[in-house]
């Protein structure tokens, strides 16, 4: 048995744990090219805060995408939720809010990170600092995901924690997708072709897949493979397809749990069908774009009706 | 006045208690034991045991300074102390059985009636009803100050929500790491066992219509709480489910939580939260952290409210004055443990005496608690006494003055080694079908050098409590 604003609180503990390390590596990705590119950085960093979903909010506070004052909006603004200090915070005090649920190496890994990214981020980031504080805000974040999966027990608990994360993650590789690459495609025409194009490389490297990808295909850097890679393969731990196949997984046991079928199980169920069964090819002739903005849009959907369905309010 | 210490210094001073643990401490190296001193300053921020301070916005969670000196009382000592404490905690649910139906206490002129008609801790929802298994005050901290080798007094009875058994707890384990082999010579009662009595505790006093196992939840007011850690400490280790107001509800007569599956039935409450709180149908209307409703369920014996609503009129500070009289009414027998001599600023005479004496007394508002609002009348200066004189003068009856005791002291570890502080015990009870104490208690220690305050709220600490197995 589980109190909904339990689930609840898993969920969004987990979301935000997850945001505050995709925050990380959006900012690694937009600092390399940063420091590959001669011209101006504005662009790319403009392209890092709109992927990140904050660019209302930064903009309202912000005349213009200068690179220090993005980094800080995206890793110390205590205004911007998503921000990785925010971020950081609201999953503590969730995790605090659900301690009960959690092992205590989980609870004090979470802890430890709120305590350690408040030290570190307490001042302005240098950008010497900035590639030590990165590392050690993933290294945190790891930390707590090796504590919960190694410590947690496999039920209904940690299936609604496992949904925040993947639900997270899935929208965050969406919407890298969306905006990088149409920022970055000069046109339809050149759908298809290689580029030789080190931007390329920000887009794996802001899903930590610019390695992995040359395991999975060649050298070059093929916008349908890309595209194939993060939303089809398998695989690949932050695809679309991956983050469906673990919510599937979880609504599944949770149905078997509970004895209970809900509406969000057709909703998943009907999502992991649609990436299963199209090919690359046929998401770019239907358009990429409204593909990435229906899939953000039905991954909300999901969020909310497991909220309903397992009545978090 | 030179106060009683209880661990005595030098070879014919030092009292048995401590003897294995001053062995122990000889032969220990200073420097290491200042690391370990700040070895469990990081224990307890990781595991975040914290409280929360009001009216404090920058440091909103701070930890209860802990010291690494136990206090130690021997078996005998302890044997003494519960007998006191159990007949004391009868009489406590006696007299509220009594004050809310036939009021014989009231009837044999034993206690004067507006003590208790114009009380605000007295609920005239209460009158008429019967708690489950009878019993109104199911978990107490009773505290308890000593101030001579044979000389203990209660100082309050804490009969609504006491707090700190977490800390009891948490400071045995954070001990237990520290210095394992410490326990192996000198051997402690051991108090783990507490969230397990609880829980059987409340188990035991399920409302009559409940069949089976009772489902038993813990009433938080929520994460801002200053008690939060607690609240989610003993569910856990209860292995029941921590509740706020807003997952609860009155379904089908019953108080329910809102599970992942829809409504659950709960039998028995264990509450957080303060009376007024409870019902905004029944108390204050603005409330959102209790259940509307849950009065109605409790009256008509569905729940189970442990403590019961009404509970605190037993620990007013002005009905603790008459605490020897009521003892003795439903006992029978003279109270084990004594009272704080008290002058209850209600009475004209008294009154005029704590007037005229300030300067020797400590003052406390007879509804307050955590240090606050109250005069230690020899540490305070002479326009704080005047200020104070006042607010006396203006509402007597909100007052109680004691004699400034003279508090036994317990060694800390400071930079220069030991150094005598002034300490207090609460000890925990548990009533249902028995009385139950665990062998240990909160040992709060005032940290400043001569303070006699020891709340946590005003710069207290804490220190384990061990009742040796001897």
């Amino acid at each position: 048995m589980l109190l909904g604003r339990t689930a609840n609180g898993l969920y969004w503990m987990t979301r935000y744990i997850e945001r505050a390390e995709n925050m990380a590596r959006l900012v690694d990705a937009g600092l390399r090219l940063a420091l590959t590119l001669t011209e101006s950085s504005a662009e790319e960093w403009r392209s890092v805060v709109i992927s990140s979903g904050t660019r209302a909010d930064f903009e309202a506070r912000h005349d213009a995408y200068d690179a220090r004052a993005a980094w800080e909006f995206l890793l110390r603004d205590p205004q911007n939720p998503s921000s990785v200090i925010s971020s950081i915070e609201t999953a503590r005090s969730n995790a605090r809010m659900v301690r009960t649920a959690l092992t205590r190496e989980a609870w004090e890994s979470i802890n430890e990170a709120w305590m350690s990214l408040r030290r570190l981020l307490a001042a302005p980031v240098d950008e010497r600092e900035l590639p030590a504080v990165l590392d050690a805000i993933k290294r945190e974040t790891a930390q707590i995901r090796g504590a919960f999966h190694g410590t947690m027990l496999r039920n209904e608990i940690f299936d609604f924690a496992r949904l925040g994360t993947y639900v997270e993650r899935a929208d965050n590789t969406a919407r890298i997708l969306d905006v990088k690459y149409y920022v970055l495609l000069p046109s339809a025409a050149w759908v298809g072709s290689s580029l030789d194009n080190h931007q390329w490389e920000s887009i794996l490297r802001s899903v930590s897949a610019h390695r992995s990808y040359r395991w999975v295909y060649d050298a070059e850097y093929r916008p349908t493979s890309i595209a194939e890679y993060l939303i089809l393969n398998r695989r690949m731990p932050r695809s679309l397809a991956f983050c469906y196949s673990a919510i599937g997984g979880s609504l599944r046991y949770l149905l078997e749990e509970y004895g209970e079928r809900h509406t969000c199980q057709e909703i998943a169920e009907g999502m992991e069908q649609k990436l299963r069964a199209r090919s690359i090819e046929e998401i770019f002739e239907d358009g990429l774009h409204e593909f990435l903005t229906e899939f953000i849009r039905d991954n909300n959907n999901l969020g909310a009706q497991v909220a309903h369905d397992y009545r978090f309010y | 006045m030179v106060a009683f210490d209880e661990m005595g210094s030098g070879q014919p001073g030092l009292r048995q208690p401590y003897a294995a643990y001053d062995s122990w401490f000889g032969e220990q190296d200073p420097a290491r034991l200042t690391a370990k001193m700040r070895d469990a300053e990081s224990v307890f921020r990781r595991t975040g045991i914290t409280f929360n301070v009001y009216g404090e916005e920058a440091a909103t969670e701070r930890l209860i300074p802990f010291d690494i000196v136990p206090r130690i009382l021997s078996g005998s000592e302890w044997r003494r102390l519960t007998q006191g404490i159990e007949q004391r905690v009868r009489a406590l649910n006696a007299f509220l059985d009594d004050i809310y139906h036939r009021q014989e206490i009231l009837r044999a002129g034993r206690i004067p009636v507006e003590l208790i008609a114009r009380n605000r801790a007295f609920l005239p929802e209460m009158i008429g009803v019967r708690p489950p298994a009878g019993v109104y005050t199911h978990i107490i901290g009773v505290d308890i100050v000593r101030t001579g080798e044979n000389d203990f007094y209660v100082l309050e009875d804490n009969a609504r929500t006491p707090s700190g058994v977490s800390y009891m707890l948490e400071n045995r384990e954070t001990m237990m790491q520290l210095f394992p082999e410490l326990f192996q010579r000198v051997k402690v009662r051991p108090v783990e066992n507490y969230p397990k009595l609880l829980r059987k505790s409340l188990a035991a006093v399920g409302p009559p219509g409940c069949a089976g196992a009772p489902t038993i939840a813990v009433l938080t007011p929520g994460t801002f709480n200053s008690a939060y850690f607690e609240h989610a400490f003993l569910a856990d280790q209860m292995g029941v489910e921590l509740v706020e107001g807003q997952d609860l509800r009155v379904v089908d007569g019953n108080v329910a939580m809102r599970t992942t599956q829809g409504y659950r039935k709960i039998d028995v409450l264990y509450r957080r939260v303060d009376d007024d709180f409870l019902d905004p149908l029944t108390f204050r209307p603005d409330s959102a952290l209790g259940v509307a409703g849950i009065m109605d369920v409790y009256r008509a014996g569905r729940i189970t409210i442990a403590n019961a609503p009404g509970t605190g009129i037993a620990d007013d500070k002005a009905i603790y004055s008459y605490m020897p009289e009521i003892v003795e009414f439903y006992t029978g027998r003279k109270a084990i443990l004594g009272n704080v001599p008290t002058w209850r600023c209600s009475e004209p005479e008294a009154l005029k005496y704590v007037l005229a004496h300030l300067g020797e007394l400590v003052v406390k508002e007879v509804h307050g608690s955590g240090g606050y609002g109250m005069l230690v009348g020899p540490a305070a200066s002479k326009a704080e006494r005047e200020a104070f004189a006042a607010k006396l003068a203006a509402r007597p009856d909100n007052y109680i003055a004691q004699p400034t005791l003279s508090l036994s002291t317990c060694p800390i570890l400071t930079e220069a080694g030991l150094a005598p502080r002034h300490v207090d015990l609460r000890p925990f009870v548990l009533v249902s079908d028995r009385v139950e104490i665990v062998p240990g208690g909160l040992t709060r220690v005032a940290l400043k050098e001569g303070s006699l305050v020891v709340n946590s709220s005003q710069g207290g600490g804490t220190k384990d409590t061990w009742v040796l197995d001897d």
